[in-house]
C-alpha cells in the first residue's frame, strides 16, 4: 500500500499529513485532524452526514480518499462561523428548529451552503431536491426547508446592502 | 466499511493514465468520480492492486456541441449536465437522465464516463446513450477507437469491450435535428435508488411525420442495458400514433429480461417497461413536434 | 387537578439552548471521543443464518500489523460472559460459542491500534462453519420438524415458543362474537406488520475505559438509559456499581435502538479491562441494521364483533410475534408484549381478548423499538385498520363509524376492556377538527367525482390513543428496576440553577424543555437554568428516555422538585419578610406579602439568602430532589387524515395532503412539539410505504444497508400539516402527557387506510405495509384498473 504526503486547506487553514492511500477523507478529517463536526452515518454513500465542500462542491467525504484532497480547498461545518459570527444557515437552523439530535446537521448545512451559492433564491421544490442526498431521521425536513429559506433571505438581504460610501 | 489495501497513483494526462493501465493490467482500476468504485472498495467487493486517479487530468470535463455532435468529456460531472442550459434546452433526455442519477451530492463527483464505463445494468446513462445512438471514444497506448455504444456493452454485467489498457475519454451524442425529441423516465422506489425500471426513448420524424429514427433503451431490467430493437423497428417508417406507441411498448416489454428482487417482481418490472415506454414515447413525440 | 399554564416558561416556543454546539459541529458524540492510547474494536460476524462453529482460526488475524488481540466466545465463557441476560428474561450470546443463530451474529472481537487494522483483522479471522437448516418463517417455528433454535435453554423451553401471553375476558368475548354472528356483524382481518429498524443516523457504539489503578470503569455509550445500563453492567459483569460510570454524551438519535445492551459494548468493556487501555467500538450501518434491536414483526389476526349499526361490542386478537434468535425486546418485564393491549384504542369495546404467541427464528434479536411506545404502534395499526373494515362492512363512512364508537369525554377516567385506565381524552373534538381542516365533506365529493372519471383518490383516517409515561413502579420495571424518574435542582447563590434529570435526550430537546418546566415553577428565565443528564456519576437515578416517558415521568419529577425549591424559598421569604408563610402570595419570580405587593423578595434574593442569611431552623442552601413514581400512565391521542392519489400506470401512491391533529395535554414548548410530530410522521410514513427488513429462506437479510433500507428523503416526505387540541392529564403535575411517539403510532394506518379507501369501491379491504407500487399495481391489474 502506498503512502502519500498531502497538503490540504480546510476552512482557510493549512494542514499536512502522511496518509495511506486507502484512508478515507472523512476519517482523516475526524480522527487525525480532530475536526469532528463532520459525521459518519452509513456505509453506502446514502446518508450525507459526512458532507463537506471540496473546491466548493458538496462532497460525501466518506466516498473520497484523503489523498484525493491533496492541494484542494475544503470547507467543513467548523468553517461556517467567521469571526465569532454565525452563518445565516446556522442562524436559520436555530431559528426554525431545523435540528433535533444534531447529527445530520453539519452535512445538511454544507449541502445547503453549496445549494444557496449556486441558487440564491430556491423554491421549496428546489430545496427539497437539493437536500435529497442528506437523510434526517428527526425533523421530517419541514423545518430544514424553512431554515434554508431563512438563510436564503438573509444572504440576499446582505448582498443587497450597498457597500458603504466613504 | 474500511477498504482493503491498494496502491494509488494520480495521472495528469490521458497518455499517462493509459500507460499506467497498460503497465498494471487487470490489477488496475480507474478512479474517476469514485461514487460507484469507492463503495465497492469499502465493502471489499473489488480488490484492485492499484487505483489510477484520473481526476487530475485537465481537459476531460467539457460539454460542447460542434458540427452536429455533442461532445461530452468522460470526466464531466453529472451535476454539470444538471446545471447546463445547453443540456436542459437541447438535450432534455440527457437532463432527465443526469438528474436521476443517485442524489445531488453524489452527482457533484459522479461522471458521465464512469456511469457508462462501470457498466452496471442499473446505471441510467447507458439506456439513454443506446437510445440516442451515441459513440464512445476509447484511447489506448497505440490508438484511439470510436465505437457505437451498442458495441461497448456486452451481455455480462460490469463488462464492456473497453480493453484493460484503454481509457474512455469522450462520449459523442448526435445533436438534435428538426423533428427529433427524446425522454428518459425512471421509476424508482425513492430518490437516490437505482431504477425499478427505466426507459429512454428518442425519435426523429421526417417531413411527412413518419418515424425516421427510433431509439429505445432499457435500464435495470436485464443483465446489461438493453436496446429494444424490435420496438425500434416497429416504429420506423410510420406515423407515430397511440396505437404504434402501444405496439412498441409491448415489444419493449418483451425485450426486457427482469429478475424479481427487492425492487419488485419481474412481471411488474416488465409491465413498467411497457408503461414507461408509452409515457416516454409520448413525451418524445411532444418534444419532436414542438409540443413541449 | 387541572393545572394552570404559567406565564413564563410553559407554552413558549423557546429557541433551543442545545443548538449552540450542534450548529457549530461541536457536539460530543461517542465517536468524537478520543483518549490517549485508545484501541479500536471490530467484530467478526456470521455470514450464515444458522450454523455450527467448528473452529475459529485467529492466527492470521494476529499477524495483521496493529492487531493486539482477538477475543472469542471461549475467552468470554471463561469469565462467564459468553451469554448475557436480555431485558426480556432471555439470554443472548455475546460472542457465539458453538453455533450462530442469525446472519451477522457476533463471533469474535478484534482489538487493534487503529480502525483500519481492526477491519483487516476481522477480514483475516477464519471461521469454519457447518450450516444448519434455517428457520425464517415464524408460522413454521412450531412445526414438529422445525429445527430447535435454542438448545441452550431446551430444558426450560423445549420448542421454539418463547411465551404465550393473554389478557382480557376470553369467555365473555367469545359470547359477544357468537351473538354478533347471529344478530350483528363480525369483521376479520389478517395483517402482517413487517420488521423495521429505527436506524438513527448515528449508529451504536462506545468507548470503554477501565483504569486498573482506580478500578473505575467509564463507558461513553450510545445509551438511552445510562443508569439502568450501569446497574446491568454491575450485575452481569460483577463489577462494583459505584466504580462504573456511564456517560451518554450527545446522542445522534435513538428511537429505541439504543436501549438494549449489545455484544459490542460488553466486548469493548472486556477488552479494556484486559488491556488496561480505552477501547472504542463503533458499529457501521450494515451492522446496525442487521444485528441491533428491530421493531414490529407481528403477524396479527384481528376480529371485531359489532351490531349491524356498527356499534362495537368485542375485539379479539391473536398475534404471532417473531423475536428473532434471542428475545431481546426492551419493555417492562411484566409485559412481554409491551402495551399491545391498548388495542381497543379510542373505542368503547365492552369485551376484548388478546393472545400473543412469541417464537424464535433465525433472525436478529429484539422486538420492541422504533418509536413504538412498547408495541403501541402495532396495537393502533390493527384497530384503526379493522375499524375501517367494519365501516365498509356496515356501509358507513369511516369518520362516522369512529365518531359513533369513540369513548365519550364524560367517560374519563375510562377503564378499558383490557384494564387500562385512560386519564383523559376528547377524541371527537380531535377528529372533527381534522375533518374541518381538510374539508372532509369536500374531499368525499371530490372522490366521488373522480371515481366517475376513473381517477383513484383515497382519504384515510387514524384516530389513535397512545399510552405512555411508563410507569407506576408496582407494575412497570426494566430488568426489575421500577420505572420512576427523577430530577435534582440546585440553585446557586447568584440565582442561577443547575438541574440534573434521570432521562436522556437523543434530540428531544430536554436541555430546553426541562429548563422551561423549572422556569415556569420558579419564575426564572430558562436561560438561568442549565439542565444536564447522561452522566451516571452526577445525575439522579432514572430509567432513561424511550416510550415517550420523559415528560410524563421526569417532567413530573422536575415540576415537583422545583416546587420543593419554591416551598423552601417561601420559608426563607417568610423569615426575611417577618411574616407567616400563610401571609405570602406568589407571582412568577417572587413572593410578596398579601395586600402589600411592594413588600416582597425575588427568587434570586431568596437564593442568595439561602447561603448568606439562612433561617437558623433551616438547612442552608437551596436545592431539592424528587423521585417520581407516577400514579398512572398518560394517554395522548389524536386524529390524522391522509389524502392520496394513485397512479394507475405504475401503482405509485402520492400523498397529496396529511393533516395531523395531536393532543398531548399541556404543551411545554410548541416548537419542540411540532418538530417531534414532523419527525414522527416521517417515521410513520416510512414503514407505511418504504422500509422493510426481510430474510430469504437461506437466512440472508434484505434491507441491511441504506441502499436497500429505504429511509425517506426530503422528496418522499410530504409537507406535514399540524394542529392541536389540549386535554390535560388530570394526574400530571403540569397536565402534560408526552408526544414523541404519537405520530409514529398514528400515521402508518392513516396512509394505509387512504390507499385502501382509494380502492374500496372495487372491494379492496386491506393491503399489507409497506405499500409498494407493485402491491398496488397487482390490485389494479386484478381489478382491471390499470392504465397508462
Amino acid at each position: 500500500m502506498s503512502t502519500h504526503h498531502i497538503s490540504v486547506t480546510i476552512n482557510d487553514a493549512s494542514y499536512e499529513g502522511d496518509i495511506d492511500s486507502r484512508t478515507l477523507l472523512v476519517h482523516w478529517i475526524r480522527d487525525t485532524l480532530r475536526l469532528t463536526g463532520t459525521h459518519i452515518g452509513c456505509d453506502t454513500t446514502s446518508c450525507g452526514a459526512c458532507t463537506i465542500l471540496v473546491d466548493g462542491k458538496a462532497t460525501k467525504s466518506c466516498t473520497m480518499f484523503a489523498v484525493q484532497a491533496d492541494g484542494r480547498q475544503l470547507m467543513t461545518v467548523e468553517g461556517l462561523e467567521q469571526q465569532d459570527k454565525i452563518h445565516p444557515l446556522q442562524e436559520g437552523f436555530h431559528e426554525e428548529h431545523a435540528l433535533q439530535c444534531g447529527y445530520c446537521t453539519p452535512g445538511m448545512m454544507m449541502t445547503s451552503l453549496a445549494l444557496l451559492q449556486r441558487n440564491p433564491n430556491p423554491t421549496e421544490h428546489e430545496i427539497r431536491v437539493g437536500i435529497s442526498g442528506n437523510l434526517c431521521r428527526c425533523t421530517g425536513y419541514v423545518n430544514i426547508v424553512k431554515a434554508i429559506q431563512f438563510a436564503a433571505e438573509k444572504m440576499q438581504a446582505a448582498e443587497e446592502i450597498p457597500v458603504s460610501a466613504g | 466499511m474500511i477498504p482493503g489495501t491498494f496502491d494509488y497513483l494520480a495521472a495528469h494526462s490521458v497518455n499517462e493514465a493509459v500507460a499506467l493501465l497498460d503497465r498494471h493490467g487487470e490489477g488496475a482500476k480507474v478512479l474517476a468520480g469514485g461514487q460507484s468504485l469507492i463503495p465497492l472498495l469499502r465493502f471489499r467487493l473489488a480488490s484492485p492492486t492499484i487505483l489510477i486517479d484520473i481526476n487530475r487530468i485537465d481537459g476531460l470535463e467539457y460539454l460542447h456541441e460542434m458540427n452536429g455532435t455533442l461532445h461530452i468529456g468522460a470526466l464531466t460531472r453529472e451535476s454539470e449536465l444538471d446545471n447546463s442550459s445547453l443540456i436542459r434546452e437541447r438535450y432534455p433526455i440527457l437532463f432527465e437522465t443526469s438528474t436521476v442519477v443517485a442524489d445531488p451530492v453524489v452527482r457533484n463527483w459522479a461522471t458521465v464516463g464512469g456511469n457508462i464505463a462501470h457498466a452496471d445494468p442499473a446505471n441510467d446513462h447507458p439506456a439513454t446513450m443506446l437510445a440516442m445512438g451515441a459513440r464512445i471514444v476509447a484511447v489506448g497506448p497505440e490508438s484511439e477507437r470510436i465505437l457505437p455504444v451498442e458495441e461497448f456493452f456486452t451481455d455480462v454485467p460490469f463488462e464492456t469491450t473497453l480493453r484493460p489498457n484503454e481509457l474512455l475519454t469522450e462520449i459523442r451524442v448526435p445533436a438534435p435535428v428538426h423533428g427529433s425529441g427524446g425522454a428518459y423516465l425512471k421509476l424508482e422506489r425513492k430518490v437516490g435508488d437505482y431504477a425499478i425500471a427505466g426507459v429512454a426513448a428518442y425519435i426523429t420524424l421526417d417531413n411527412n411525420g413518419n418515424v425516421s429514427y427510433a431509439g429505445i433503451g432499457l435500464t435495470n431490467v436485464g443483465q446489461a442495458p438493453i436496446k429494444a430493437r424490435d420496438a425500434e423497428q416497429a416504429l420506423l417508417g410510420k406515423q407515430l400514433n397511440d396505437a404504434g406507441i402501444h405496439q412498441a411498448a409491448d415489444l419493449a416489454a418483451a425485450a426486457a429480461q427482469p429478475l424479481s428482487d427487492t425492487r419488485g417482481p419481474a412481471e411488474y418490472k416488465r409491465d413498467m417497461v411497457r408503461t414507461l415506454t408509452v409515457r416516454a414515447l409520448r413525451k418524445a413525440l411532444a418534444r419532436a413536434t414542438g409540443g413541449e | 387537578m387541572a393545572t394552570e399554564v404559567h406565564a413564563h416558561g410553559l407554552g413558549e416556543a423557546y429557541k433551543r439552548k442545545e443548538d449552540a454546539r450542534f450548529i457549530r459541529g461541536q457536539g460530543n458524540y461517542v465517536d468524537d471521543v478520543q483518549l490517549p492510547g485508545m484501541l479500536y474494536g471490530d467484530i467478526v460476524r456470521s455470514p450464515y443464518g444458522h450454523a455450527l462453529i467448528k473452529n475459529i482460526d485467529i492466527s492470521e488475524a494476529l499477524k495483521v500489523p496493529g492487531v493486539l488481540a482477538v477475543i472469542t466466545g471461549k475467552d468470554l465463557d471463561a469469565a462467564g460472559l459468553a451469554w448475557m441476560p436480555t431485558l426480556s428474561a432471555d439470554t443472548e450470546a455475546v460472542l457465539a460459542l458453538d453455533r450462530v443463530h442469525y446472519q451477522m451474529q457476533e463471533v469474535a472481537f478484534v482489538v487493534a491500534t487503529n480502525r483500519y487494522a481492526a477491519a483487516d483483522g476481522v477480514a483475516a479471522v477464519d471461521v469454519d462453519y457447518e450450516p444448519l437448516p434455517v428457520l425464517v418463517d415464524p408460522k413454521k417455528a412450531l412445526d414438529p420438524d422445525a429445527p430447535l433454535l435454542r438448545p441452550d435453554k431446551k430444558d426450560k423451553q423445549p420448542t421454539n415458543q418463547i411465551y404465550h401471553w393473554e389478557t382480557g375476558e376470553r369467555e365473555a368475548t367469545e359470547a359477544a362474537f357468537a351473538e354478533a354472528e347471529l344478530n350483528g356483524v363480525v369483521v376479520r382481518q389478517e395483517m402482517f406488520i413487517p420488521r423495521i429498524h429505527p436506524a438513527p443516523i448515528e449508529t451504536c457504539g462506545c468507548v470503554a475505559d477501565f483504569h486498573k489503578a482506580t478500578g473505575k470503569l467509564t463507558v461513553w455509550m450510545t445509551s438511552q438509559a445510562p443508569h439502568a445500563h450501569r446497574t446491568l453492567f454491575a450485575i452481569v459483569a460483577g463489577l462494583p456499581e459505584h466504580r462504573i460510570r456511564i456517560i451518554s454524551p450527545d446522542i445522534g438519535g435513538g428511537f429505541g435502538n439504543k436501549v438494549p445492551i449489545y455484544p459490542g459494548y460488553v466486548c469493548a468493556v472486556v477488552a479494556s479491562i484486559t488491556t488496561g487501555k480505552p477501547v472504542k467500538w463503533i458499529e457501521d450501518r450494515t451492522e446496525n441494521l442487521s444485528s441491533t434491536g428491530f421493531g414490529r414483526d407481528y403477524h396479527i389476526k384481528a376480529e371485531v364483533a359489532a351490531g349491524k349499526d356498527g356499534n362495537v361490542q368485542a375485539l379479539r386478537v391473536h398475534t404471532l410475534a417473531d423475536h428473532g434468535a434471542f428475545d431481546a425486546a426492551a419493555q417492562p418485564t411484566k409485559f412481554p408484549a409491551g402495551l399491545f393491549h391498548i388495542c381497543t384504542g379510542s373505542y368503547d369495546f365492552k369485551n376484548a381478548f388478546v393472545e400473543v404467541d412469541a417464537v424464535h427464528t433465525n433472525k436478529a434479536p429484539g422486538g420492541i423499538a422504533y418509536r413504538c411506545s412498547f408495541r403501541v404502534t402495532e396495537a393502533s395499526y390493527l384497530i384503526e385498520r379493522i375499524m375501517d373494515s367494519l365501516a365498509r362492512e356496515v356501509g358507513k363512512d369511516p369518520a362516522q363509524l369512529r365518531l359513533q364508537n369513540f369513548i365519550k369525554p364524560e367517560a374519563f377516567p375510562y377503564r378499558s376492556a383490557l384494564n387500562w385506565t385512560y386519564d383523559s381524552g376528547d377524541y371527537e373534538a380531535a377528529l372533527l377538527l381534522a375533518m374541518k381542516n381538510v374539508d372532509y365533506e369536500g374531499l368525499r365529493r371530490e372522490q366521488a367525482e373522480k371515481r366517475v372519471r376513473g381517477e383513484l383518490m383515497g382519504i384515510g383516517i387514524s384516530s389513535f390513543t397512545e399510552i405512555v409515561g411508563a410507569g407506576p413502579g408496582k407494575h412497570f420495571d426494566i430488568a426489575g428496576i421500577e420505572m420512576f424518574d427523577s430530577c435534582e435542582i440546585r440553585v446557586h447563590p447568584t440565582g442561577k440553577a443547575l438541574a440534573r434529570i434521570g432521562v436522556q435526550t437523543q434530540g428531544q430537546g430536554h436541555e430546553t424543555t426541562f429548563a422551561q418546566i423549572i422556569a415556569a415553577e420558579l419564575g426564572m428565565s430558562p436561560d438561568d437554568i442549565d439542565v444536564e443528564h447522561g452522566d451516571t456519576d452526577t445525575a439522579p437515578y432514572g430509567l432513561g428516555t424511550y416510550a415517550s416517558r420523559s415528560t410524563p415521568v421526569a417532567g413530573a419529577a422536575t415540576a415537583l422538585a422545583a416546587r420543593k425549591v419554591r416551598d423552601k424559598a417561601k420559608k426563607i421569604a417568610a423569615y426575611l419578610l417577618e411574616v407567616g408563610e400563610e401571609d405570602l402570595e406568589w407571582e412568577p419570580g417572587r413572593f410578596y406579602v398579601k395586600g402589600t405587593p411592594g413588600k416582597g423578595k425575588t427568587i434570586q434574593e431568596l437564593a442568595f439568602a439561602a447561603y448568606t442569611n439562612c433561617p437558623p431552623y433551616l438547612e442552608p442552601g437551596l436545592e431539592a430532589v424528587n423521585y417520581y413514581d407516577p400514579p398512572n400512565l398518560t394517554y395522548p391521542f389524536g386524529s390524522y387524515i391522509c389524502v392520496v392519489d394513485i397512479d394507475r400506470g405504475t401503482g405509485e401512491v402520492h400523498i397529496r395532503r396529511f393533516m395531523a391533529v395531536d393532543d398531548c395535554g399541556t404543551i411545554i414548548n410548541p416548537m419542540v412539539v411540532e418538530g417531534q410530530i414532523h419527525g414522527g410522521l416521517t417515521q410513520g410514513l416510512a414503514p407505511a410505504m418504504y422500509e422493510e427488513i426481510s430474510y430469504d429462506e437461506d437466512g440472508n437479510i434484505h434491507g441491511g444497508n441504506f441502499q436497500d433500507y429505504l429511509i425517506p428523503t426530503s422528496m418522499e416526505t410530504p409537507h406535514w400539516e399540524t394542529d392541536k387540541t389540549c386535554t390535560p392529564s388530570p394526574h400530571h403535575p403540569i397536565g402534560a402527557k408526552g408526544v414523541g411517539e404519537s405520530p409514529t403510532v398514528g400515521a402508518p394506518q392513516a396512509i394505509a387506510n387512504a390507499v385502501v379507501d382509494a380502492l374500496s369501491h372495487v372491494g379492496v379491504r386491506h393491503i399489507d405495509i409497506p405499500i409498494t407500487p407493485w402491491k398496488v399495481w397487482n390490485i389494479l391489474k386484478e381489478k382491471g384498473l390499470t392504465s397508462d
